[in-house]
């Protein structure tokens, strides 16, 4: 869950940083490093942070969420050294960067997150195909009610409540290019919700709810169903080999953006998270290590 | 007393005086900042072309879209009317029968613990709020009504209600109080019943206060944020019933604020839907001020 604040907070949230006492070390011998940027990510980052701050108690890695666009302009902005990114970067926000600095973003793939579907664990389906999905979360879907997946749930023919991100979302758009196609808009009555952990929470609140989220968040109240790529297919479960192999279809990247070469301990920092250490919190935290 | 002595109370005269009327300005200098910070924002859009009509008739809020991006903000103020108005139909009896209840009826101990569990209710955090609606109302809604998903605009309009009604309960009872003892006794030694002097006595006397409670309430439902963005359920539709999940400007602005790319078009438009709860709670506000005043003259 994540707490934002209220409106106005959120207004003066955009205010400039300058009050946060962050500032970019960019790869100088300062030794602290900031990383700003997605929801999804800041549970793994601020594990990578503690994890860092142990074995190197001279070195500071401040770590804040707000969500990848946030990340990215403070990126440009200069009040953060690297940041967390569940969606790729726009042309303007590149050309941003480009003008200001004279060096292109660079993109750093730490680890993979596989997209889970999940249902109320009453719910008797046990597989999905992404066409299924695109008619449920889709403008003018096929699909409505469960009895025409064939799924009967006590309390007769329930329509089906699909849950999913804001749309401002890195989740979001992930979905939305690789079960929507590009050239389809979700429904008007998706359910947004604010964070990763709200989806699941509501589906495990909600019989009549299917919802996507990171497989990192799956809890026992919920069930994950299996997806095939085409109706009669055979259909994969999303397992951290099957993400790495890449049958499962819906596995995206964790990105890291940087501007230009990164250096110093900027470098390390990353170095590390590249090395055993990282990845194994990379797992741990229930993504996929590269 | 030395000269010395009455320069620096002179000075310190004149000194505190500057705070104070610091202060007192410092209110119009930061509505008039956050007011120049919102246009600045937003003020690009007009110059690209925003479509300001489409913006405010269309019921279709598809902002990231990849094939045709629409920035219609209807079904959002739809939600936030719909979830106000329900809110404030459960709140205002409910809140000034309670102002009733602890202003005339209930007496010394009751209605000392009554006013403290009151203003207890009212320091609950917006986003504890947000979550009772999730977890225990979702459920409940969804056992009694049989409605296919549980955060919803009814959903959405009890938490608000039950948000509202401490402040209206506060500012209805000082209202209420505020009526002079004579005109109870006057109403008592005609042989008016307690009903009555309630109805015919209190309510018209103090009728501008118990406004501008009700009106507070209502500023308190349309600003709120955290509690509608979880237990409306967030789906930027038209609702057609009350068990419809549905979604609000304010709502809309806290979710997608964060990862809209900065000083983009959506960014831009999230700060007009800004202006636009300005100007909302800009018109409350005046017509709060303006029946009351009408009252106010009409008393004279």
């Amino acid at each position: 869950m994540h707490w934002k604040s209220g409106w106005l907070a959120a207004l003066l949230g955009c205010l400039p940083l300058a009050f946060g006492g962050c500032w970019s070390s960019s790869g100088s011998s300062s030794n602290t490093i900031c990383v700003e940027g997605s929801d999804t990510m800041v549970n793994v980052a601020w594990a990578w942070a503690k994890r860092y701050k142990k074995d190197r108690p001279a070195v500071t890695v401040n770590v804040s969420g707000g969500g990848s666009g946030r990340g990215i302009a403070s990126l440009s902005n200069g009040t953060c050294d690297l940041a967390d990114s569940s969606r790729d970067m726009t042309e303007e926000e590149i050309q941003r960067i480009v003008e200001k600095y004279g060096v292109k973003p660079i993109e750093h793939i730490v680890g993979y997150d596989a997209l889970a579907v999940y249902v109320n664990k009453e719910n008797p389906l046990d597989s999905i195909s992404l066409e299924e999905l695109a008619e449920i979360y889709g403008e003018d879907g096929k699909i409505q009610k469960w009895s025409q997946l064939g799924v009967k749930l006590p309390g007769g023919d329930a329509e089906i409540t699909a849950v999913g991100r804001q749309n401002s979302s890195g989740t979001y758009t992930f979905f939305r290019e690789h079960v929507l196609g590009n050239n389809r808009d979700y429904k008007a009555n998706l359910l947004s919700q604010n964070g990763s952990k709200d989806v699941v929470l509501l589906v495990a609140k909600t019989p009549t709810a299917i919802g996507y989220s990171g497989m990192g968040y799956k809890t026992g109240d919920v069930k994950v169903l299996k997806i095939s790529p085409k109706k009669g297919e055979p259909a994969v479960e999303p397992t951290i080999e099957n993400a790495k192999n890449r049958s499962y279809p819906l596995t995206r990247p964790l990105q890291i953006f940087s501007r230009g070469e990164v250096h110093g301990q900027v470098k390390k920092y990353l170095d590390w998270i590249y090395g055993p250490e990282g990845q194994r919190i990379v797992e741990n935290e229930g993504y996929v290590p590269l | 007393m030395t000269d010395g002595w009455r320069l620096f109370k002179r000075a310190a005269e004149w000194l505190i005086e500057a705070v104070v009327r610091l202060c007192g300005w410092s209110a119009i200098l930061f509505i008039f900042a956050i007011f120049f910070f919102i246009f600045h924002k937003t003020w690009p859009l007009f110059a690209e072309g925003f479509d300001l009509r489409e913006f405010l008739t269309s019921a279709r809020w598809q902002p990231t879209s990849t094939v045709h991006p629409c920035y219609g903000i209807l079904a959002l103020l739809v939600g936030t009317l719909a979830v106000t108005g329900l809110a404030m139909a459960l709140a205002v009896p409910l809140g000034l029968g309670a102002a009733v209840y602890l202003s005339e009826f209930a007496g010394g101990k009751t209605k000392e613990i009554l006013k403290i569990v009151i203003e207890l209710l009212a320091t609950v955090p917006s986003v504890v709020w947000g979550f009772i609606g999730y977890m225990v109302l979702g459920p409940i809604i969804i056992a009694v009504t049989g409605a296919p998903v549980g955060v919803n605009l009814l959903n959405g309009g009890i938490i608000l209600a039950l948000m509202s009604v401490p402040v209206i309960v506060s500012v209805g009872e000082d209202a209420l109080k505020a009526v002079p003892d004579s005109y109870r006794e006057a109403a008592l030694a005609l042989g008016a019943s307690r009903w009555e002097i309630v109805y015919r006595v209190l309510f018209p006397a103090a009728k501008s206060g118990l406004l501008a409670a009700v009106l507070l309430g209502v500023g308190r439902a349309i600003g709120e944020t955290m509690a509608v963005l979880m237990a409306t359920g967030h789906a930027a539709q038209i609702p057609h019933s009350l068990l419809d999940p549905i979604c609000t400007l304010t709502a809309t602005i806290a979710a997608e604020l964060g990862e809209a790319p900065r000083d983009g078009t959506h960014y831009r438009v999230l700060f007009l839907i800004g202006v636009v709860l300005f100007v909302i709670t800009f018109i409350v506000n005046l017509t709060a001020d303006l029946v009351v005043k009408g009252i106010r003259t009409e008393k004279e």
